[in-house]
């Protein structure tokens, strides 16, 4: 039964939509005919602040907050807070690492230095055996939209999962404001190209 | 059909399910969608009201007037309504009255940590607490049945995880038409608490009680599921479901009604089980109950009464005691121990930004209030040195202004705190004479909790257009003489204007004005830096805007990193150009 439940993780950062990308995420558990359930930081939070989603698709869930060690995709939107999560992942697990840096005012006022990516590169591959780096907010600059990141990295997650896209595109569609609807799909098409 | 739903979401749509009528509330997370989303069924008329206290009054005198009716709260907003909430305990109604408590375990947006629970006890009404979504939504419905039973308000309890998380929810049916009420039921030795009259209502509650505990022995959401009898676990919330899943083996006694206690179900469930475990986030409220049955349960003394009880804690706490088996996992060493923490900040195109980086360099004291606004505490501008509890900054303030400081102090208050709570203090420093500064930061929302409107707003919850109150109006007919309204987004006004305010001998009151960016929804170009002109000063950054950012250019002499702006992040609000001092930051053409 274990084998065919999946945990995921988002981190990022609040206003980046993470709460959009774990809606879809779970309602795509939903579809595949999973018991789901997803836990969000909201309030004040949001307010630029480090954020974190939980979600699980298995047969039953219990809990709805994930433990440490125990995580099998972390989906990172930016790097300091996919470091900052890394100790939820399973060491056979998959981090999936949006290439973006925003810097928390402690860096900008000079307090604090925000780590080399060389080394935060390093100690992702020490906590997880499988990592993958995605240009996503990159590739939603170049759609002319950089909100729609989170779903260029949805789907690049699609591919890594191999789930039937339909179900993913249907989902999205619902999900986000029907005026970038159009948008979104076609960033989630350019996030499964992104991943092979 | 079901549905993924949060436990918001499920609250709402158990108000529709119950019939409820008339929803009133207060915003404040975790419990603000609750309203946002009462709002979409059209059967039920629902509200923002100004505070807590009058949405308890309003849903009483609905439910007294026979319409079935839901308040909802956050944690420290049972505070505020609990003066009503009591009466309503002794009055009794005409038809169901459920108030929803939202707590906060972890404190993710609170000044407290408050354990809710102990209302019910001190209050002498039936508590109900969901572990799910579905739960949430079907313990609504029961509350209203339990409300009309027992003739009595019935809270529900959730806490952050239970309304945050989403999980499937199979749905109900519509509720039956509403009919027409009145007229109104005049039975004063009910409904009015005079001391005689309620003299003779406290032994009612007193029986009520326990008749509702007799009720609990039976009610299906107090249910025992045995497993091993080795453990046997009482639990409720979600604290139920992170048990569950620790202990998968262990016999359990859910408790969906957490008062009053079916000591009965509980005797039987602790002759049951060799070792019995109370299982509680926050205060030991069950446990002590227990106890003082003469049953040896363990709680607090291994688990802790502070922050969410994860499953992460309650599985290392399970392994210290030998109630699990050891495992060993350990992160590898990290080559980036230290990170840079990450805390919220005002956004960019932020209205309180001006107010908060003049009252840094002014170095003034400041009593603060609630809101986005207190992010004014953190750095760079470390100004508000005071926050308790919503409206406070006037009274403290005013007391401030009665010590013989040295220096002349201001508050800070939102507009919706100031609607919510500031009007009788400021009331009260005009009428004893008080001296201070109230700056009322005017950004024409509800921001933190989520956008909500208030009586500063020309619409209502459900869309209605309303009459706008105008707070200068307000605050002169309260009998302020010193009033100035100033634009937020001028930095010399807002300059000049501090001054004058805080140099006045009175209470003085100084409206800073300027949308929410999620109000206004007008962004404008993003500026940039003239990197030649830019001496990398510094002074920019003091603005705390996420938008200022360093580039990797320096001053050659300071070696100092030069000021850069994010095309992304920035709006163009214009006040980081107009507090640099070399005019090194532009406007783009
Ligand atoms: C008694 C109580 N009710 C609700 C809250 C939640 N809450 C915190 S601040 C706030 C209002 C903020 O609005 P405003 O004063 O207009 O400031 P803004 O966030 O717009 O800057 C609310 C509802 C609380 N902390 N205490």
């Amino acid at each position: 039964m274990s084998e065919d439940s999946y945990k995921f993780l988002i981190a990022g950062v609040g206003g980046q939509g993470t709460v959009l990308a774990s809606d879809i995420l779970a309602e795509v558990g939903i579809r595949l005919g999973y018991d789901t359930k997803k836990s969000d930081i909201l309030g004040l939070a949001v307010r630029g602040g480090s954020v974190v989603s939980h979600i699980q698709w298995a047969p039953k869930v219990h809990s709805p907050v994930l433990d440490e060690y125990d995580v099998d995709y972390l989906i990172g939107f930016e790097w300091l807070e996919t470091l900052r999560r890394l100790s939820y992942i399973k060491p056979d697990g998959f981090i999936l690492a949006n290439d973006c840096r925003i810097d928390p005012m402690t860096v900008t006022s000079g307090e604090a230095n925000y780590p080399e990516k060389d080394r935060m590169m390093a100690d992702f591959k020490k906590a997880a055996q499988h990592v993958q780096t995605i240009a996503g907010t990159r590739t939603a600059l170049d759609l002319g939209n950089v909100l729609c990141f989170n779903i260029v990295v949805l789907g690049g997650l699609s591919t890594i999962l191999g789930n039937e896209p339909d179900i993913w595109r249907a989902v999205i569609k619902e999900r986000v404001p029907a005026k970038v609807a159009d948008l979104n799909l076609t960033a989630y098409e350019k996030g499964r190209e992104l991943i092979n | 059909m079901k549905a993924l739903l949060s436990g918001n979401e499920a609250i709402a749509r158990g108000a529709y399910e119950a019939g409820i009528e008339v929803a009133t509330g207060y915003p404040g997370t975790p419990s603000s969608e609750i309203l946002q989303n009462v709002s979409t069924y059209k059967t039920i008329y629902s509200e923002w009201s100004v505070n807590e206290k009058v949405a308890m009054d309003a849903a009483a005198g609905a439910a007294y007037s026979g319409r079935r009716a839901l308040v909802t709260t956050k944690q420290v907003g049972m505070n505020v309504l609990s003066d009503s909430l009591f009466y309503t305990a002794y009055t009794g109604l005409e038809a169901g009255l459920v108030v929803l408590t939202a707590d906060d375990p972890g404190m993710f947006s609170s000044q407290n940590e408050q354990d809710n629970r102990h209302y019910a006890k001190l209050g002498k009404f039936p508590m109900l607490e969901p572990a799910d979504s579905q739960e949430c939504k079907d313990f609504i419905v029961r509350g209203i049945e339990i409300s009309e039973q027992f003739d009595t308000p019935v809270v529900v309890r959730t806490t952050m995880r239970t309304s945050h998380s989403k999980s499937v929810v199979e749905l109900g049916g519509d509720p039956a038409q509403a009919g027409d009420v009145g007229p109104f039921t005049r039975n004063m030795q009910k409904y009015n608490c005079m001391c005689l009259w309620s003299k003779k209502r406290h032994p009612i509650l007193e029986q009520r009680l326990l008749d509702l505990a007799e009720f609990a022995e039976t009610y299906p959401d107090n249910f025992i599921s045995w497993g091993d009898r080795d453990l046997g676990i009482i639990a409720s919330g979600v604290v139920y479901e992170y048990a569950r899943q620790v202990f998968p083996k262990a016999s359990f006694l859910k408790l969906g009604m957490v008062y009053p206690l079916p000591q009965k179900k509980i005797k039987e469930f602790a002759d049951g089980v060799k070792k019995l475990l109370v299982i509680e986030e926050l205060d030991p409220f069950i446990e002590e109950q227990v106890r003082a049955m003469g049953i040896d349960a363990i709680g607090k003394a291994l688990f802790p009464p502070c922050d969410e009880l994860l499953p992460q804690t309650l599985q290392r706490i399970a392994r210290e005691n030998g109630l699990l088996p050891p495992v060993e996992k350990t992160l590898p060493a990290l080559d980036t121990p230290d990170l840079p923490g990450r805390s919220p900040v005002l956004c960019a195109g932020c209205p309180h930004r001006s107010t908060f980086y003049l009252l840094n360099k002014m170095k003034l004291p400041v009593a603060g209030d609630i809101g986005c606004y207190n992010l004014g505490t953190l750095p760079p501008f470390n100004a508000q040195h005071t926050m308790g509890s919503m409206g406070a900054s006037i009274g403290v303030l005013h007391g401030m202004g009665k010590s013989g400081l040295p220096e002349p102090a201001v508050c800070t208050i939102g507009d919706g705190t100031f609607f919510h709570a500031g009007i009788p203090p400021l009331l009260n420093m005009v009428h004893n004479h008080g001296k201070g500064t109230v700056i009322i930061m005017d950004n024409r929302t509800t921001a933190m909790t989520g956008h909500q409107d208030h009586p500063g707003n020309n619409y209502t919850l459900m869309g209605k257009p309303t009459k706008e109150v105008d707070i200068e109006t307000l605050v002169r007919a309260l009998g302020v003489e010193k009033v100035m309204s100033v634009d937020a987004f001028d930095v010399k006004a807002m300059g000049q204007a501090l001054k004058e305010c805080t140099a006045y001998d009175g209470t003085a009151v100084l409206i800073a004005k300027g949308p929410c960016i999620f109000v206004s929804r007008n962004p404008q170009p993003a500026y940039n830096v003239d990197t030649d002109k830019c001496v990398a000063c510094g002074t920019c950054a003091k603005a705390g805007c996420p938008a200022t950012i360093k580039i990797d250019e320096v001053n050659p002499k300071t070696k100092m990193k030069k000021a850069g702006i994010d095309p992304v992040l920035c709006i163009g609000c214009d006040i980081c150009r107009q507090i640099c001092p070399t005019g090194a930051i532009r406007k783009p053409e």
